[in-house]
């Protein structure tokens, strides 16, 4: 190795010990073709799934494969308002961003007809109420023009029916 | 050494993907690539790919990819975040060891949701380069330039790369700029970052690109003419780009030498140079004789999908080969700054056999 020796006006001066570097990237995200077909339904206060043509499975929001296929999902199953909650949690921290009042509880709803639970709000019941096999149904935004999210349902929320038998959601526990 | 052969290779190109998510892009590639020698993900030992979160904007982008491939039963599966040429240097080392004797390799990258300029700086030295934000056509020039100031090369050099390549891409279904120029007209363009040029520097593309690899009888049985790979290596240069002389690039020299390109006529290369000066650094330092075609499909000159475009050039090579169109050939891929890594493959027919 060769010995490394500053130039003299350096000799002595302070070592930068660390640096910020901000950086910043914009990107725009394309949903693809299957899922901007979902999103284009949502906007009609419709959930519209899609279908694989070799295990049968129906997957809401569909993302144009089946995932353990491996081929085009192209069947699309209209899908109820209506489902199970399959799992939950209650948020009590808080966090940056946080746009919900303390605690609030985030479910996978597993929606009648479909073979994959989407992740949303639940409403309109104490939260130490919620519980797997819970049966739930959306409440959309108010307006006859929805933006094309799945915030434009508010919430899900209990529908008072019997909980769900566990052999009809337990593979997704 | 085991004989490994590309036993099969399908790619797709685009100026912008503009409605396809990436799981849309790459599952028709890859299930044109395994139609082709008719076989399932359940039939593959290895599957392998390249991609970078940084294009898609997404963190482990890759995984959700998956859905493309079909991945149940679960599958033995790596990632390489680089170009897929590098996952095909990872499957040949999986076949290499005995843990497979078949592998699918796939990349696929969509420049067109982020800026690839701005996304490309992210790869310098975090310190004193990246914070500049020099974009890599900048980068490109400086090497160009450096080439002009050595003489070693002149600007009509450059565009007589560039009017090759777009003529050969009239021929290539997958490019996305392609039309005969002559050089004096391409030397009247005005400059993009001198002395570069539009037709110096490659076109935004989205893509994606699929290979199958197979060991001995199994390739045999898979493919009528299988591309042989005889050599394959990747070396890489310092990342500091004032550490470097930009005329040369001895990672490719090295990669050649290892891969053994001079012990024998090379047909075709298919140099992944997405600037056309680089073509002139990259094609030297192979030490190609003046008899090789170069570049047939255009090159990245034409489309440069980012991550698969080393990957395509394989497979390209390959393609030759399987079609009798070639004998012996040479694909380059190549990553980072100014050719600063390279990869080097050398594929045969069989010869006599």
């Amino acid at each position: 190795m060769t010995e490394l020796s500053l130039p003299a006006r350096f000799e002595g001066v302070e070592m930068i010990q660390r640096v910020r570097i901000p950086a910043r990237l914009a990107y725009e995200f394309t949903a693809g073709v299957a899922t901007s077909r979902f999103l284009r339904q949502v906007v009609r206060k419709r959930l519209v799934g899609e279908r694989c043509p070799v295990c049968t499975k129906v997957y809401v929001p569909p993302r144009g494969a089946c995932p353990t296929c491996g081929v085009a999902t192209a069947e699309q199953v209209e899908l109820g308002h209506t489902g199970t909650i399959t799992s939950y949690c209650i948020v009590n921290v808080a966090f940056y961003g946080q746009a919900m009042d303390l605690p609030y509880v985030s479910a996978l709803v597993l929606l009648d007809g479909s073979d994959l639970p989407i992740m949303h709000l639940i409403g309109e019941v104490p939260y130490d109420e919620v519980h797997m096999g819970m049966r739930v149904e959306a409440v959309w935004e108010d307006g006859d023009e929805m933006e094309p999210t799945l915030e434009a349902i508010r919430y899900f929320r209990p529908t008072g029916e019997p909980d769900a038998d566990p052999a009809t959601y337990g593979e997704h526990v | 050494m085991r004989d490994v052969a590309v036993v099969a290779f399908a790619q797709s190109a685009s100026a912008q993907e503009g409605d396809r998510n990436e799981v849309e892009v790459l599952m028709p590639v890859v299930t044109e690539v395994r139609d082709q020698v008719g076989v399932t993900t359940a039939d593959l030992d290895f599957v392998c790919s390249g991609s970078t979160d940084y294009q898609a904007g997404v963190p482990f982008s890759f995984v959700m990819t998956l859905d493309a491939i079909g991945p149940w039963p679960p599958i033995r599966e790596s990632h390489v975040d680089m170009d897929g040429a590098w996952a095909l240097y990872e499957a040949w080392v999986k076949i290499q060891m005995g843990a497979a004797d078949t592998a699918l390799v796939y990349a696929y990258g969509k420049s067109s949701p982020g800026d690839i300029r701005r996304v490309l700086s992210r790869q310098l030295d975090p310190y004193v380069t990246a914070p500049l934000w020099p974009d890599p056509d900048a980068l490109a020039a400086l090497q160009a330039r450096c080439l002009l100031d050595a003489d070693m090369a002149t600007e009509a050099d450059f565009a007589s790369v560039a009017a090759r390549s777009l003529a050969a891409a009239e021929a290539n279904p997958h490019a996305v700029v392609a039309g005969a120029r002559s050089v004096e007209d391409l030397l009247d363009e005005a400059y993009l970052a001198s002395p570069l040029r539009r037709h110096d520097c490659p076109p935004v593309t989205d893509g994606a690109a699929a290979v199958i690899l197979a060991a001995g009888d199994r390739a045999r049985d898979l493919c009528e003419r299988p591309a042989w790979i005889t050599g394959i290596d990747h070396r890489i240069d310092p990342h500091q780009l004032g550490m470097r002389d930009l005329t040369a690039a001895p990672s490719v020299r090295v990669a050649a030498e290892r891969a053994g390109v001079a012990d024998g006529p090379v047909d075709v290369a298919e140099l992944h140079t997405p600037y056309s000066h680089q073509e002139l650094i990259v094609r030297r330092e192979l030490g190609l004789a003046d008899g090789t075609e170069v570049n047939p499909s255009g090159g990245a000159l034409v489309a440069n999908a980012v991550m698969a475009a080393g990957l395509v050039r394989i497979g390209e090579v390959a393609e030759r080969i399987s079609s009798g169109r070639a004998g012996r050939g040479v694909a380059h891929a190549t990553s980072g700054p100014c050719l600063q890594q390279n990869l080097v493959c050398v594929l045969e027919g069989d010869r006599g056999r």
